[in-house]
This record gives C-alpha cells, sequence and structure tokens, in this order.
C-alpha cells in the first residue's frame, strides 16, 4: 500500500506552517531576543544633513558620560584602515564618515554604552560642526554641468555618473523603428521605495580573545556571503569566523548588505573584547539602508499597425544615491532591466542605461525582486498599455497577438535571456474570464454616462527568477549555486540543513515536504535548519526568489543521494541485487514480489547497524546545486478601479491574480506570497513612496510618510492558477515570492490610466495620490512625481 | 524605545497633578492616552523633565448629555468610548462622523478627545470638530476652573494657551437650539495617517433652514482652521446649491495648505470646497428624508 503523499505532508500538501508554532507563542528567536553575558549596547549617530563637508567632531561630552565605554568616529576607523568598505557593486561606501556626509542619515559616529539610553544620550553628546553642501536629489541635478561632486573621495570620479550601459541589437532596433507604421512613447519615474521588514537590522559581535574566533548574530539573509566579506575585508581567517543569523522579521532583500552598524559592532567587539549589540530603530532602517526603484525611463515601441511589436528601445537613468552599493549578482550594471518584453514575441530590443550618484541613502535594488526586475516589468506593462493605446486596439487583443506562444520555446529573448516554459495565452484567457472582461468594458461605458469613471488594467509578464547560473551569475566572484546537507538518523528522523535563509518564507516547512516526497520521510520527521555558517553548508542565501530554484533543488538532488545509497541497503536486507529493486513512495520492494519489501526506516536503521560488507555506515549527503537557466513564472494580474473625478481617490474594486510558478510544493504558502506580493504592489501603486526635498531631507524615514498599508484598506485578492513545470528543476518548481510585487504595480496603475483615459493622459507617476490624479484629470497632461518633492517657500 | 530621562509621577487626584504641574516650572507634561506624546518622547523631539500620568484619577472617563444637552467629555475618555457611544450618535452628529476615522483602531482605544485638543496637532481631527461646534475645554488650575473656547485654546502649531499649571479636565459642546446636523469628511492615504484635508461641518437647523454653523479645517493650516466667514454665510440658508457653492468657496479661501507630499496646496483647498459642499449636501438630503 504506497503512502499517500499528501498525508505525509509533501509534494502539493497545504500544510500548516512549522514555524508559526513559535512565532505566535512570542518564542521566536529574534536578534533582539538574543542576550550575552556582558553585553554593551551601541547606537549611530547619524547625519542631519545630506552634504556636508565635516569641519570637526567633538566627542568629549560623550566619553564623560558615565556608563559610555567608547565612542568610535571616521577617524578612529581610517586609522584602522576601515572608514571605508568595499560594496558588493565595486564601488566603496563610507563606514562612519570622514571627509563629507553625503546624505541625510549617513553613519557619523557610534557610541558603545551600558544600556541604550546612555548610547542615545551619548550620541546627542556629541558636536559635529558641519559645513552645507548644496546638495542633489535627482539625475537631471546630478547631471548638471555646475553640479557638485558628490565623490571626490575617488580618483579618477570627475562627475556624478557611476556608469553608462547598453545591451541590445542597436541597428536592428534602428531597423524596427524605420519600418514601424507607429511610435509610442512613453516616460515615467518608478519612485523609491523601501523593504521595510517589521523587524530593523541588528546585530551582536562577540569576540573572544582568547580562542580567537569571532560570533556575529546578524540579520542577514546570506549569512555565508558575510562571513566571506568579513575575512576579506577584516582579514581575519575564515575558520574563526561565524555568522549566526537568528529568526528574521522579514528581509524582502534589505537584509543582504552589508551595513557601517554590523562592520562597527565588529569593530567595538574586538577592540572592548566584549559582546557590542547594535540594534537599528525604523527610522534609522528607513533612511540608511537598501531601498529600491528610483529610475526613470523613456521608452519607445516600434509598432506595425496590425499589433505586432517590432522592436522596443529603453532608455533608463538610475538614482543610486552616494554610494553604488546596489546588491544584484549580475554582470550587467543595470540589473537584469533587460530581461524586459521577454513574455513577448518582439523583433529587435536596444536598452541604454546611465547611473548617477547622488546626496540619498544607498543600497538600491532591494526589495522583493529587483535586481531591476521589478522596474522592467513595470515599464514593460505601461508601455504595452500605451502603445495598444495609440493603435487604438484592446488591452488584452494586443497582449495575445504579441505573447509568445506555447509551441515556441525555448525562446530566445531579443536581450537574450532563455524562457523555457509557459501558458501565456491559458493564463490570460483565464483572467479575462475571472475579471469578466467584456462585462466589465460595457459597465464601463454605462458608469461614464453617469459621470463615473470606472477603469481595468492588465499586467502580464514573465521574469527570471531563482539567480542563478554560474555562467552569468556571481558575487564576489563566488558562484550563484546552493546547497544541502541531509542527515538521516537511525531511526528514519531527519535533520536537514541549506545554505539558504528563511525570513518568513517558510522554508522550515517546505523543504521538508521536498524531502517527503522524494523519500517518503513523512515531513514532521524532518527538522530544517538555516543560517549558522559553522554548521550550515556553504550557500549564497535567500533573495530573488531564489530559495526553491535553487536550494530547494539541492534538497531534491540531496535526497535522491540518500535514496541511491537507501537502494543498496534495501537490496543488501532484501538478499537481491540492486537492478531488482523497485521504489514506491518511502519503500523499496523485489521487482515482481511487491509484498517483500522495507520501508526507508528500515533502510535507515540498516544504515546504522545492518550495512553491507564494504559500505561506509551511516545515511547522510549534500548537494550542491548550479541550476542550469533561471526559472520562469508567468503572471497575469488585472485590476479594476474607480476614481472620484472630483477629488482623484480610487478605489479598487477587484484584482484576480493567475499565477503559473510551476509545481507547487505548499500551495497554501504560494498564495500568502501572492497576496503579500499583491498588497506590496498596492502600496507602490497607491501610497508608498521615500522623495526628498531640495534641501535633500528624506520624507518617509518614519512610518507616519511612509506608508504601509492595513488589511483596512488593502483590497481582496482573488487567486487562479495554471501550472507549466520548470523543465530544468527536479521537482518542476519556479520561483514565487517576488511575482506579485513585480507585475502587480502596473495593473492597478494601468487600470487607472484607463479610467481617466478620457483626459488623455498617458502617465501619472506611483504613487497614484489623489492630488496626482486630480491634476491629471483636470488639467489633461501627465503629472510626475519625482522629486524634490514640491514646497512652497 | 529610548527616551530622554524624565521623573514619572501619578497622582490620584486633580489637585495632586496640578502640584505637580506648579512645581515643574514648566517641564511637566500631562500623559493620558499618550498616543501623540510618547512618539514624541521615542524620537526625543518631546524631552520633558517629568511625566504626570492622569489615569490613576478617578472619575475623568465620562462623557455625558446634560438635561439642557449639553454635551461633556472628561480628560479620560477615550476615542474608542466615543467611537462606540449611542448618546454621541443619538445626538452629536459631526462627532459621530469624525469618531470612527480618528487615527487607527490601536490608538483610538488609548488617546483621548481632551488630550487630542490639548496636543494642538493641525492634523487634530478633534479641535475642527470641535471648532464647528462652538467648543469649548474646561481648565483647571491652583486658582480654580475657566472655560476656554476650542478656537481660542489653539494659538498655534504644538500650543496652547494654557498656563504650565493648569490641566485641562472636560471639553463641553454647547447644547443646540435648533436641530444638530453636521458631518466629518477626511481625505487620507491610509487609515492611521494625519488627515491631508479634514473638513468639520456643524450646523442647527430651524426647520430646513440654517439657524447657526460652524466650520473647521484639518490639516490646512499651521493650526486648526476656524472657517467662520464660511460658516456664517450659511446661516439662513437652506443649503441650496449656491449657499454651498459660497461657502465652500470661503472655506477653501480661508485655509492656508501647503504644498507637501500629501498634495499641492490648491489641490487641498480643492478638497477643502469639496467636503464642504458634500457635507452640506448630505445635511440638506437628510434634513428633506427626515421631513
Amino acid at each position: 500500500m504506497a503512502l499517500d503523499e499528501i498525508k505525509i505532508g509533501g509534494l502539493g500538501a497545504s500544510r500548516r506552517r512549522v514555524e508559526d508554532n513559535r512565532f505566535i507563542r512570542g518564542k521566536g528567536n529574534y536578534i533582539d531576543d538574543i542576550v550575552l553575558p556582558g553585553m554593551l549596547h551601541m547606537e549611530i549617530l547619524r547625519s542631519p544633513l545630506a552634504h556636508a563637508r565635516i569641519r570637526s567632531i567633538d566627542a568629549s561630552a560623550a566619553w564623560a558620560i558615565p556608563g559610555v565605554r567608547m565612542v568610535l568616529t571616521g577617524d578612529m576607523l581610517a586609522a584602522r584602515n576601515l572608514a571605508w568598505m568595499p560594496t558588493l557593486s565595486y564601488d566603496t561606501q563610507a563606514v562612519l564618515a570622514t571627509d563629507k556626509v553625503r546624505f541625510q542619515g549617513q553613519e557619523v559616529a557610534c557610541v558603545v554604552a551600558d544600556d541604550p539610553y546612555i548610547a542615545k544620550d551619548g550620541c546627542e553628546a556629541i558636536v559635529v560642526d558641519y559645513e552645507p553642501l548644496p546638495p542633489i536629489v535627482n539625475p537631471t541635478q546630478a547631471k548638471a554641468p555646475d553640479a557638485p561632486l558628490i565623490r571626490d573621495d575617488k580618483t579618477g570620479q570627475d562627475s556624478n555618473v557611476v556608469f553608462d550601459w547598453e545591451v541590445g541589437d542597436r541597428e536592428g532596433t534602428d531597423r524596427a523603428f524605420a519600418e514601424a507604421d507607429v511610435i509610442s512613447t512613453i516616460e515615467m519615474h518608478y519612485p523609491r521605495s523601501h523593504p521595510s521588514p517589521i523587524e530593523a537590522c541588528g546585530s551582536i559581535a562577540d569576540f573572544n580573545r582568547a580562542t580567537s574566533k569571532l560570533t556575529v548574530y546578524m540579520t542577514t539573509q546570506a549569512p555565508h556571503i558575510i562571513r566571506a566579506a568579513v575575512a576579506l575585508v577584516a582579514e581575519l581567517p575564515e575558520h574563526m569566523i561565524r555568522i549566526v543569523s537568528p529568526d528574521l522579521g522579514g528581509g524582502f532583500g534589505n537584509k543582504v548588505p552589508v551595513y557601517p552598524g554590523y562592520v562597527v559592532s565588529i569593530l567595538a567587539s574586538i577592540l572592548l573584547e566584549r559582546p557590542v549589540k547594535w540594534i537599528e530603530d525604523k527610522s534609522g532602517n528607513l533612511i540608511s539602508t537598501g531601498f529600491g526603484r528610483d529610475i526613470y525611463l523613456k521608452g519607445e515601441m516600434a509598432l506595425r499597425s496590425d499589433g505586432r511589436i517590432l522592436g522596443v528601445r529603453m532608455h533608463t537613468d538610475s538614482d543610486h544615491g552616494a554610494f553604488f552599493s546596489d546588491a544584484q549578482p549580475s554582470k550587467f550594471k543595470v540589473g537584469l532591466m533587460h530581461s524586459a518584453f521577454s513574455c513577448y514575441d518582439i523583433g529587435a530590443a536596444h536598452l541604454t542605461a546611465q547611473g548617477v550618484y547622488t546626496n540619498k541613502a544607498p543600497g538600491g535594488v532591494a526589495y522583493r525582486c529587483s535586481f531591476r526586475v521589478t522596474e522592467a516589468m513595470f515599464f514593460q506593462e505601461r508601455m504595452v498599455q500605451a502603445a495598444a493605446s495609440d493603435l487604438g486596439m484592446d488591452q488584452a487583443e494586443f497582449r495575445r497577438i504579441n505573447l509568445v506562444r506555447d509551441d515556441d520555446f525555448p525562446h530566445r529573448t531579443p536581450w537574450g535571456f532563455l524562457t523555457d516554459s509557459g501558458q501565456y495565452g491559458k493564463c490570460l484567457d483565464l483572467g479575462l474570464e475571472a475579471i469578466g472582461y467584456e462585462d466589465f468594458l460595457r459597465q464601463k461605458e454605462e458608469a461614464r454616462k453617469r459621470g463615473r469613471l470606472l477603469g481595468i488594467g492588465i499586467s502580464t509578464m514573465t521574469e527570471p527568477l531563482g539567480a542563478g547560473n554560474s555562467r552569468e551569475y556571481d558575487i564576489l566572484g563566488i558562484k550563484m549555486f546552493d546547497s544541502a546537507e541531509l542527515k538521516v538518523h537511525m531511526t528514519g528522523k531527519a535533520l536537514l540543513r541549506t545554505g539558504a535563509k528563511t525570513q518568513g518564507q517558510g522554508h522550515e516547512t517546505t523543504w521538508a515536504q521536498i524531502v517527503a516526497h522524494e523519500l517518503g520521510i513523512p515531513a514532521e520527521d524532518v527538522l530544517v535548519e538555516e543560517g549558522d555558517t559553522d554548521t550550515a553548508p556553504f550557500g549564497m542565501g535567500t533573495y530573488a526568489s531564489r530559495s526553491t530554484p535553487v536550494a530547494g533543488a539541492a534538497v531534491a538532488m540531496v535526497s535522491r543521494k540518500i535514496r541511491a545509497k537507501a537502494r543498496r541497503i534495501a537490496a543488501h536486507l532484501l538478499e537481491v541485487s540492486e537492478e531488482d529493486i523497485e521504489w514506491e513512495l518511502g519503500r523499496f520492494s523485489v521487482r515482481g514480489a511487491p509484498d517483500r519489501g522495507v520501508t526507508i526506516q528500515e533502510c535507515a536503521i540498516a544504515a546504522y547497524s545492518n550495512m553491507p560488507d564494504g559500505m561506509e555506515p551511516g545515511l547522510e549527503n549534500n548537494a550542491y546545486y548550479d541550476p542550469p537557466n533561471l526559472t520562469w513564472p508567468f503572471a497575469c494580474y488585472i485590476a479594476t478601479v474607480e476614481v472620484d473625478p472630483e477629488t482623484g481617490v480610487w478605489d479598487v474594486l477587484r484584482v484576480v491574480a493567475v499565477d503559473d510558478c510551476g509545481v507547487r510544493i505548499n500551495p497554501m504558502i504560494v498564495e500568502g506570497q501572492i497576496m503579500g506580493g499583491l498588497t506590496e504592489a498596492y502600496a507602490m501603486a497607491n501610497m508608498q513612496f521615500i522623495t526628498f526635498d531640495e534641501d535633500g531631507n528624506c520624507i518617509g524615514s518614519n512610518y507616519m510618510d511612509y506608508l504601509l498599508p492595513t488589511a483596512w484598506e488593502t483590497p481582496g485578492f482573488e487567486l487562479h492558477e495554471v501550472v507549466t513545470p520548470c523543465p530544468h528543476h527536479p521537482i518542476g518548481a519556479k520561483g514565487i515570492g517576488e511575482c506579485a510585487t513585480v507585475g502587480g504595480p502596473a495593473a492597478f496603475v494601468n487600470a487607472v490610466i484607463d479610467a481617466i483615459g478620457d483626459a488623455g493622459v498617458r502617465n501619472i507617476d506611483m504613487p497614484l495620490l489623489p492630488d496626482r490624479v486630480h491634476e491629471a484629470i483636470t488639467a489633461g497632461h501627465d503629472v510626475s512625481g519625482a522629486p524634490p518633492v514640491k514646497t512652497e517657500p | 524605545m529610548y527616551p530622554s530621562r524624565f521623573r514619572y509621577e501619578a497622582p490620584s487626584t486633580v489637585d495632586e497633578a496640578i502640584a505637580l504641574l506648579a512645581g515643574a516650572n514648566g517641564e511637566a507634561k500631562i500623559l493620558a492616552g499618550g498616543q501623540s506624546l510618547i512618539p514624541m518622547m521615542k524620537l526625543r523631539f518631546a524631552a520633558p523633565a517629568m511625566l504626570i500620568d492622569i489615569n490613576g484619577i478617578a472619575g475623568l472617563d465620562y462623557h455625558h448629555s446634560d438635561a439642557d444637552g449639553t454635551f461633556r467629555i472628561g480628560a479620560l475618555c477615550r476615542h474608542a468610548d466615543l467611537e462606540k457611544s449611542a448618546t454621541l450618535a443619538a445626538s452629536q452628529p459631526t462627532m459621530a462622523a469624525a469618531a470612527p476615522v480618528v487615527a487607527d483602531p490601536l490608538v483610538r482605544t488609548r488617546g483621548t478627545l481632551v488630550g487630542s485638543l490639548c496636543h494642538a496637532d493641525p492634523q487634530g481631527d478633534w479641535a475642527s470638530v470641535m471648532v464647528s461646534l462652538g467648543g469649548s475645554i474646561v481648565a483647571q488650575g491652583p486658582n480654580g476652573r475657566r472655560a476656554v473656547a476650542v478656537s481660542d485654546l489653539i494659538d498655534g502649531p504644538f500650543q496652547t494657551v494654557l498656563a504650565d499649571d493648569e490641566i485641562a479636565i472636560e471639553a463641553v459642546v454647547p447644547a443646540a437650539i435648533g436641530t444638530r446636523a453636521g458631518g466629518y469628511l477626511k481625505l487620507e492615504r491610509r487609515v492611521g495617517d494625519f488627515a491631508t484635508v479634514g473638513v468639520a461641518v456643524s450646523a442647527e437647523m430651524s426647520g430646513a433652514t440654517v439657524s447657526q454653523a460652524g466650520i473647521g479645517l484639518t490639516g490646512v493650516g499651521p493650526a486648526t482652521i476656524n472657517a467662520a466667514e464660511a460658516a456664517g454665510s450659511l446661516v439662513g440658508t437652506s443649503l441650496d446649491a449656491e449657499a454651498l457653492d459660497t461657502a465652500a468657496q470661503l472655506a477653501a479661501e480661508a485655509a492656508q495648505p501647503r504644498s507637501d507630499h500629501r498634495g499641492s496646496a490648491d489641490y487641498k483647498r480643492h478638497v477643502v470646497a469639496t467636503f464642504v459642499r458634500r457635507i452640506g449636501a448630505q445635511i440638506q438630503r437628510s434634513g428633506q428624508e427626515a421631513a
């Protein structure tokens, strides 16, 4: 009798998340829960100005406060060659400012004290004499001929340009445009947003002089990369560094980079020989750590009058803040921007991109997919809507004409990516049917006669998830593989560790389900651990929706290695040759004699007690998995809205989501990811941005200005699925964590633009605040929300 | 949160609280709901030397109507008490419209109306509502009590005319002569966001005619705005479209908004006008339905 895979919590089981048991009981172990004997507390003094020369720093009053143990400044770090650190994008970033401050919120000094109150008092007692310099808050200002040079610390840097980059077929694209019947153009800004995990960043550095071992508990999505970075930057022996990433209260890309707080806490612990804890507050997190987006597009599409897209030109200007510290692992300067239009069958494409420094926080491209994919797909779907509108074509029909067809896979995109699977037309049709497309168009016309504005927005996209294959993706030269280690104990229970790091995605639940699927060991018998570099196998961590595509594949592969050894043990136990052994879930049996069999658990105990002659005892192994390609999930998101023409306020009527992420390991968790992603998409479209005034003041450094939607205003979501297994993944799964954040925003924006279509407006920049929508309706022109935010004298 | 060092006192009578205030040289703050004060202390924008927690003082958590219709709200009456109040729903339409949109449910559970008035945030919803109703507060100090009209209480952003040794113990809405009508509309980007624009319109009706009116504006100036001229223009009208247009125009002119990340000044003025019209039309409609 074969095992019921759903009952043992295998593939496809909507198993409850095992980690939630401790989270909902308040028994999680987050960074701030960790208390070490003799621990001191560190607080950061941040710059109030966006751009200023530091004339002097007087910390004497801080040193004089009882309980202050150390005040660290840029000069102290410079004496140890630690005032600057390398970034993941081969630039440098100030750890503590020495010469200038380059953004509001930049780290200027740190105070280490007996408790956090004293540390904060110490920061207030430090006197910094600043000489203000003119701030730059957008690319236009950065490129102005008389613009002040932000990075005067870098030899050879004589402008604020970080890079110029291009990709694609310039001549072919020019030809496509020459042949076009219609050329559609649009310009827009994807505003700066922030991953804003509920738990901010933090670390506890614990250097033990006696053992020479440095243990750092820290909020990181990629502990092994941190270990490598600490070894390289601090020149400490790698085996004497232990990075422990405890329970994380969300990451969303915010916890990939290395931040000054981590570095200074490590130095302080080495100098003071005591554990030093740094816990960032929410404002510190919003004002200084890895943001997302902040990029401008000039987009052009060459169209044939029958609706075919002949070519696409894109130019992007990205605002990187004061330091180029993008956390993205590709060799491409503007990330995977050129994955745009991967779901459409177009002839030629060309992308030019420029990046600039500004007096804003560094650390771009984080936030639930990026590597610029979020921007790419948003720009794509906004351009597609404008193109359909220019052609006078139906939005859905225009997409249907241009989507890559099911029998065209594998499909080489014009920018060189290889998509391998999908049923795009089926997803679109399912979405249109679910929303009642034709009915809604009729309602819209009816409503318009009564002065009501209804709109419908569609967003269809495939995106490259799961970096990546080692040919194109690395961090600091380390290839983007991942790993799993599986130890099956003698009673058939198991311990699984991977190189990924869960931040709420539910790895402890889903990895066990893959083991259950491969070995028939019930998921509840598999303990999953991640995040401790002394115990976990080397891996590149969790971001870019890469866990299931890469680490999840490694889990399947290591389970298969275990199964192969168990098969040999089964043959020994059943006294037949290995070729005569058959496998069904959880059990080996003799070919032709299905009653004669042994379970995987019986093989496990035999591995420790009755192994065949010459066989190494034990039942454990590891696997390193380098994926042959990215995974390419597809999604179709459709939103309907009603706009109040008098105030510009818009309400969401319905949202339909059709996601094809291949085989779903835990459908409940997948649906949770999609709902979370759609919530973030709605937030960005409706309310959320970090902007700056002309003085470079960050508007969005607290939760009164930077808005997270609550259950109150977040619309309901109607979810549907199509399953096209990934052809190269061991269990056919694709990434899903970021799809809805990537594809969702365009559906909302397209819907609002559709609703006010009569005004002749092509674009309103996100967030579509009521005043912007109202201005578009009444003035009949595009509305840009790029910084500096309008202020009055 | 790591505020600056402060002394904490929890008196059990109003007199004790006043004595503590009097001895604190203006360095003390009263803690009622704490929903504005505590975040400001967390950010160290506020660093009072002493916090006087009045939550242990009995008998301040009331709200009720006197026999003559005067409505009284004690210093420890929470927003949530008002939101759930049948008395409020039956007798105070403007307040009943505002109660569910003050901040978010968490803040409403703890925060107080009187505390909100004393905090004098130009974004505070209750101050405009009280201004529209001609409401006042009762301030108590070492020399006894005095009434201060809410429109006089607030003399700038986060500033009131209360003396250092005075404590606001009650808010008062005067009895209506005619039938009370009114509404509160608030444009916010998200539940719990400060108002981009908030408009309170209160009217007393004799039949279909306005006998008295008040308009208060939230978030469109350095302090709560009393749009008295706009309100005055409604008196004697039956809230017809022309009268509402006039009042809307005057209210928009009374607003002193700044352009910021919530919207442009022009837009905010436009919303003020729109909301005056909408509330007025709603009063007019419900009057017709009642008749």
